[in-house]
């Protein structure tokens, strides 16, 4: 059998940190080769050794059986390698052809051809299906969208062989259909795929083969037909893994949030979240499902204080907190994983212990008189660390943007976890972790909740929100159009309310 | 390589490269480099009293560079310095003269506090527009130049009637008569103490304080920031004020220690300018400021021996430092294209 690349006993280190010790990985042609690991497990880091970015320490790269040494990118892309990378890199007021373009713009007379351009686009999205308008801006278009134009660009460049560096973490599950779909296509068109995801499901649907890898040593490389989910999870976390968390029933207390009529506003000044009510007790779960862009951000966005609430009331433990400032509402009681961790959760050039000490550096005991004592912030980020096993490089003293994006969450749920908040809202807590941290975080949660402490999820996965909550709320178009007991509702009746259909229509189909 | 690493070595290396490229420049114009350069070293190091000077020359760069230095590190670029240096020296010097009857240990602060307060006002303008009305910083900072320039010189007409103020009294000055003689009678002053405490002051807020963790968490992350509950507007206002204490009380170096008047200037000082480079060579750090303060200071005093010692005219002079600065700019370059690919290659 021939291979299109082979990466031999791969070693990569990051000072005295190793994060890929004698990893193999041998791609055949026209095969999803999936690549599975834990956060930190040093994924992004091999592929990033195959895109040129960083340069390995010892091992050998071999493409259509030739050894080259891929120098940096444009090495790659001479042959034949490209790359979606797990956080895009497009310039947002620039359109779908401009960012394509980048770097290797068509010249014409000395002035960059973009007709000509967006002509070759639009027929290269049309033969593998991507539905792109190659004039549209980056800043209008969904994330699914974006990832297409990523893949565009790929492609663009004459790609064989394309890395997927967790495609599906932020798209919705009928953008993630979509773009298994592309991946098939893709591969009946002659390329060839590594795909990392943390999703089992997807690796079981889609890939030929799985290499996994723990903890930067590469474990071996399975047949997908051969294996199982459980198998998968023990081979990469080294122990059986509970897909399903085990919690007892909600023993649910006094109102802890209460909203009422809440009415907010985007930032285009359309209304988003519409005389939406919600009340969420200390010792339960809320979950809230939905498609995304149904008033989600929104809604916690007004909640915490960082966007204004038009009309209406927020109460926290019967307090009003309705348009207070952020800190005010953090200091009443609030913890919120937010859902944008680049944006919102962590200052990416302090290091991590500075981000862990983000609520707090500004209290007893961490400073006084307005004086900082560095040493408090350095054990409790070690604490943090310690109890939810964020795996960094170098401590607590690691920039925070050195860390891989399952330890970034990790390190972001510990610092709110650890103030034991009486209302924690997560905002999909588990995006881009793997199973063994998302069975640890929902362990938290309910965790929090046993403690009475009330516990309000947001995730676009239905298996989460059923698999944690206690009671669902279903939003869409900015209302609450139904709450239900998780225990007893089908993931077809969610899935109906979510589309917006009626309650006893969605108990009909339910029942069918 | 590390990061540390890379910050001593690109200032060493454009100073070096500028140095080189200086000589050329003197050999093709048919100078004589290495009289040239013993010329501009003995500017420098000569004896006591080109020490003396060279120290006291150096004093207000500290304090621009440190003013530039504090706005970078929290997000934003002061082109203002060189306006707020003037309303500092302005303020300092009316405290100065018109403020009788005080004792020293009285007279002298107040005189200081002045200048900070008229720098951090200036700053304070350009702080508020930018949080308010989101108006950027360097357009309004750069027209606060200017603004700067010319009330200072009406005021100095109305407050005298003539081209330059009185002399500010002795109980305000920051002069020393014993630093005077134990450097032969150089204009050296006490600034430079206030400018080395200041350097600690800095560190200390950046370093240890909540406001210092809060001015840098707002320049990397407003969002983040937000988040976490720090107030953005206020912060970019007190990033823009504190830094124009620093810029008021260089300008209170010149108006208390080397000159001890102000006169009416048909342009700007350029200390404030030399700030921004100042800062950068200094990576932005409040020792790479005194670092490149003192190299820029002792650039520009050194090199008014070479006319006399070397037959060097002005003009190939300004050249050769300019020269040296443009090196040290480059560097600046060098570096950002040395951490953004860094940064990359760090990303996921
Ligand atoms: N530039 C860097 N400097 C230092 N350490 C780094 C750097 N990049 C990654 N690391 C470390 O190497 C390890 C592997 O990181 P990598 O990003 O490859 O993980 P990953 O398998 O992609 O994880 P995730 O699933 O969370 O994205 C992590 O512990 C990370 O902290
Ligand atoms: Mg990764």
């Amino acid at each position: 059998m021939e291979y299109v690349i082979e990466m031999l006993g791969i070693r990569k280190e990051f000072g005295s940190f190793v994060a890929n010790n004698n990893i193999t990985l041998q791609l055949k042609k026209g095969e999803i080769h999936a690549l599975l690991g834990e956060n930190g497990a040093g994924k992004s880091t091999l592929m990033n050794v195959l895109f040129g970015l960083y340069q390995p320490e010892a091992g050998e790269i071999k493409v259509h059986g030739k050894s080259v040494k891929i120098t940096d990118p444009n090495v790659a892309n001479e042959l034949g390698i490209g790359m979606v990378h797990q956080h895009f890199m497009l310039v947002e007021n620039f359109t779908v052809t401009e960012n394509i373009v980048l770097g290797n713009e068509p010249t014409k007379g000395g002035t960059v051809n973009i007709k000509e351009a967006a002509k070759n686009i639009k027929a290269l999205s049309e033969k593998y299906g991507l539905d792109v308008d190659p004039y549209a801006k980056i800043e209008d278009i969904s994330v699914g969208m974006q990832q297409r134009v990523e893949i565009l660009k790929t492609l663009y460049r004459g790609a064989e062989i394309l890395i997927f560096d967790e495609p599906t973490a932020s798209l919705t599950p009928q953008e993630i259909k979509e773009l298994i779909e592309i991946m098939k296509r893709l591969i009946s068109e002659g390329k060839s795929i590594i795909l990392i995801t943390h999703k089992l499901n997807e690796i079981m649907e889609v890939s030929d083969r799985v290499t996994i890898i723990r903890k930067g040593e590469g474990i071996g490389t399975v047949v997908t037909a051969e294996t199982n989910p459980d198998q998968l999870a023990e081979l990469m976390v080294g122990r059986q893994v509970e897909f399903k968390t085990e919690k007892t029933v909600a023993n649910p207390k006094d109102e802890a949030l209460n909203i009422e009529n809440l009415v907010v506003l985007d930032y285009r000044g359309i209304e988003k979240v519409k005389n939406l009510n919600l009340t969420v007790r200390k010792g339960e779960i809320v979950g809230i499902a939905g498609i995304d862009g149904n008033g989600q951000s929104e809604l916690i966005e007004a909640i915490t204080g960082l966007r204004k609430v038009k009309s209406g009331r927020v109460t926290l433990n019967g307090q009003d907190v309705t348009n207070k400032k952020p800190r005010q509402i953090t200091e009443s009681g609030i913890g919120h994983i937010p859902q944008d961790r680049h944006k919102h959760g962590l200052v990416l050039d302090f290091t991590i212990g500075h981000n862990i000490a983000l609520q707090t550096y500004y209290k007893e005991p961490i400073s006084k008189f307005g004086i900082i004592d560095y040493k408090k912030i350095s054990n409790k980020a070690k604490q943090i660390i310690e109890e939810f096993d964020v795996r960094t490089g170098h401590g607590e003293t690691t920039l925070a943007r050195a860390l891989s994006g399952g330890n970034q969450q990790k390190a972001i749920i510990g610092r709110e976890v650890d103030r034991d908040p009486d209302l924690l809202i997560a905002a999909l807590p588990t995006r881009g972790l793997d199973v063994g941290a998302i069975e640890f975080i929902h362990r938290r949660l309910i965790e929090q909740r046993d403690k009475g402490k009330a516990v309000l999820l947001i995730s676009f996965e239905l298996d989460e929100v059923m698999n944690v909550s206690d009671r669902i709320a279903v939003i869409y178009d900015g209302q609450i159009v139904d709450t239900l007991n998780a225990n007893e509702t089908t993931e077809q009746e969610l899935g109906l309310l979510m589309a917006g259909q009626s309650k006893s229509k969605a108990a009909m189909k339910g029942d069918e | 390589m590390s990061n540390r690493a890379i910050n001593i070595l690109v200032p060493i290396i454009s100073v070096i490269l500028g140095l080189i490229v200086g000589a050329i420049v003197m050999v093709v114009t048919g100078y004589d480099p290495i009289k040239g350069y013993t010329a501009l070293w003995n500017g420098i190091f000569g004896d006591i009293y080109t020490i003396g000077e060279t120290i006291r020359q150096i004093t207000p760069y500290i304090l621009a560079g440190l003013a530039v230095a504090f706005a970078f590190r929290t997000g934003l670029f002061n082109i203002g310095v060189e306006g707020q240096l003037i309303m500092g020296w302005a303020a300092a010097v009316y405290v100065g003269f018109a403020v009788e009857g005080l004792p020293k240990l009285i007279h002298l602060p107040l005189a200081l506090l002045a200048a900070a307060a008229a720098g951090a006002f200036w700053a304070f303008i350009a702080g508020y527009l930018k949080a308010r009305f989101s108006i950027h910083e360097v357009i309004v900072t750069i027209m606060l130049n200017y603004t700067a320039l010319h009330i200072a010189n009406a005021l100095i007409k109305s407050w005298s009637g003539k081209e330059r103020t009185e002399n500010i009294l002795p109980t305000a000055s920051l002069g020393s008569t014993w630093l005077e003689e134990i450097t032969e009678y150089s204009r050296l002053h006490w600034g430079i103490v206030i400018a080395i405490i200041m350097v600690f002051i800095m560190w200390f807020i950046l370093e240890r304080t909540t406001l210092g963790f809060e001015l840098k968490a707002v320049g990397f992350n407003k969002n983040a920031a937000e988040y976490a509950g720090m107030s953005v507007k206020k912060n970019i206002i007190l990033a823009m004020t504190i830094s124009g204490v620093f810029a008021g009380l260089a300008g209170a170096m010149e108006a208390l220690g080397t000159f001890g008047y102000m006169a009416i200037r048909s342009g700007f000082t350029g200390i404030g300018f030399d700030g921004i480079a100042v800062a950068l060579l200094g990576a932005n750090t409040p020792l790479g400021v005194v670092f490149g303060a003192s190299l820029f200071g002792a650039l520009k005093f050194g090199a008014t021996n070479m006319p006399n010692a070397a037959n060097i005219p002005l003009e190939i002079v300004s050249i050769i430092i300019a020269l040296i600065i443009f090196f040290v700019a480059s560097g600046y370059v060098i570096r950002i294209a040395l951490e953004k690919f860094g940064k990359k290659k760090e990303g996921n």
